[in-house]
């Protein structure tokens, strides 16, 4: 296979997640939406509650909206990737899984595409988010929109790569939702999106330690800092381990499974 | 078996089972089960409910791992070179796998680029398939819009977009009325013989099997038979394929399996 058809396949994987995307218009409200409230509703009522002193990347002291931007980004990609894996567990139950298994492609590039199209998408809708949080009056330096693009991508595909291991691991699509109860909150509540970590040492040690070890917390870190033009070493480091131990994962369990369930003639005789 | 309409030069088998097992904890599925098609023409894989077909399907296509045996499609080992195999195989699963969401085109757009097709001949053989099957006017229509017959078209229209040798169909009439099952069943016919293609027709109706048609006869996970449908006729004294397969399937000690489903 040459290299133009492993192009041509990933553009039409990519195209399928697009076009997904698009023709669910709600999807795309409440993906902007949610993040909003966030900024408008919630971090207004916090403001006067919750008083950040000075600390890196801000120069000065800042408010709390300026404080949870980067958490809200990433709370995008986090919701994004797991509506992404979430579309796999469809796919397995509705069987067009089946034809992405026959492709002659090798299935690690096409779990990659699946995870880069995914990741792609997420950060349309955040670019949209910080474009309206902009004239709302939140604005990071403008080269630090710039900056934060590689980093947001990375996030994007450790968020997406986690939700494609929770994919295999899910068997049927009514599970779905109280896994996401199980994830997708601890992992955004235990991390340092909405406080920093400092004032999580204050509530007790047990709980900095989980905050400290939350790959999410490694994913808003990394943003925060790239959105104001800094590298934090030690959250990419993290960011690309979990990247490639998620997506290892992902590869070995995927093809154990075979990404379909094959009905034993036990249990299709209950039905 | 089947006369071809050029000479063979090449005797590989398009599909070589040999000595194939499978089971499910305790369940025997397949025991033992080899057979071999030659190139071209349509072979048919016959059995009832629960006898194995749809196991056997899942292991040709790799959709599960074999567990013993060897699977090679046009020469190539199905272990060692699963691309390889993908690549030569097209294949209608018994469950639809089209995205109800996307239209007629971008399926099979989409289809053609898992293979790796480039724009323009996806383009092309997108249009020539479409039209073979009758479809152009459906192109820009959602596949939700489609009635169940258009919709088997269309997955034979993408499993034949990267134009492979051996065509898989599994129970494809499933679910269709009398007359667009006979004109589907005719149209793979008619495919087979326009393209010198191999196909593989699983199904347990028995009027989709004509007299000179290469059949294998699954029963309880075993090979039972393996010939012409007529010559099964005559092996087992009987006058209708009906009958044989019948009296094939219900041999003494053997349980008669009905309607499991």
């Amino acid at each position: 296979m040459s290299a133009n058809a492993y192009l041509h396949c990933f553009l039409g994987v990519s195209g399928r997640e697009w076009r997904r995307f698009v023709q669910q218009r709600t999807r795309f409200f409440s993906a902007l939406v949610r993040p909003l409230l966030w900024l408008v509703v919630f971090a207004a009522g916090f403001r006067a509650v919750l008083g950040i002193s000075i600390m890196a990347p801000y120069g000065t002291y800042i408010v709390y909206e300026v404080y949870i931007t980067p958490g809200l980004c990433c709370m995008i990609l986090l919701f994004n990737g797991m509506q992404g894996s979430l579309s796999m567990v469809y796919d397995r139950e509705m069987g067009s899984m089946k034809v992405l298994l026959m492709s002659p492609l090798s299935r690690p590039f096409l779990l990659l595409s699946k995870v880069l199209a995914i990741s792609l998408v997420s950060l349309v809708q955040v670019y949209a988010f910080l474009g309206i949080a902009w004239w709302y009056g939140i604005q990071p330096p403008a080269f630090g929109l710039v900056t934060a693009l590689p980093a947001l991508l990375l996030v994007a595909m450790m968020l997406s790569t986690l939700g494609l291991v929770l994919a295999n691991a899910i068997h049927r699509l009514e599970n779905f939702a109280g896994v996401m109860n199980f994830v997708i909150f601890p992992l955004f509540f235990l991390s340092s999106a909405l406080y920093p970590l400092w004032k999580m040492q204050e509530a007790g040690p047990w709980l900095y330690w989980l905050c400290s070890y939350n790959p999410f917390t490694h994913g808003v870190e990394l943003v925060r800092f790239a959105l104001y033009e800094q590298l934090a070493a030690a959250p990419l480091l993290w960011c690309l381990g979990l990247t490639g131990a998620f997506g290892l994962i992902a590869v070995l369990t995927f093809d154990l499974r075979r990404g379909v369930r094959m009905k034993s003639p036990a249990s299709a005789n209950a039905t | 078996m089947i006369s071809l309409a050029h000479p063979a030069r090449d005797t590989t088998p398009m599909l070589e089972v040999a000595d194939i097992s499978h089971r499910y904890g305790a369940h025997q599925a397949l025991e033992r089960v080899s057979l071999s098609l030659t190139k071209g023409g349509f072979h048919s894989l016959l059995g009832p409910n629960g006898a194995g077909k749809s196991t056997l399907i899942a292991l040709i296509t790799g959709l599960l791992r074999s567990q013993s045996g060897e699977i090679r499609v046009a020469g190539h080992s199905l272990s060692r070179q699963p691309r390889e195999v993908r690549r030569h195989l097209g294949v209608v699963f018994q469950q639809p796998t089209l995205d109800l969401d996307l239209s007629v085109r971008q399926n099979l757009l989409y289809h053609a680029s898992l293979h790796g097709l480039g724009r323009r001949q996806a383009r092309e053989r997108c249009e020539w398939e479409l039209a073979r099957q009758h479809l152009e006017a459906r192109a820009n229509d959602k596949v939700r819009q489609l009635n169940g017959g258009h919709r088997r078209r269309l997955e034979i229209a993408r499993a034949l977009l990267h134009e492979p040798e051996l065509l898989i169909l599994d129970e494809a009439s499933v679910g269709l009325d009398t007359a667009s099952r006979q004109a589907l069943n005719e149209h793979v016919r008619i495919l087979c013989r326009e393209r010198g293609m191999t196909v593989l027709w699983t199904t347990h109706l028995l009027d989709e099997i004509a007299p000179q048609d290469p059949v294998v006869v699954l029963c309880t996970g075993r090979v039972i038979a393996n010939s012409q449908a007529q010559a099964l006729c005559t092996h087992t004294g009987t006058h209708t394929l009906q009958e044989a397969f019948g009296r094939l399937t219900a041999k003494p000690g053997d349980t008669v399996m009905e309607g499991r489903s």
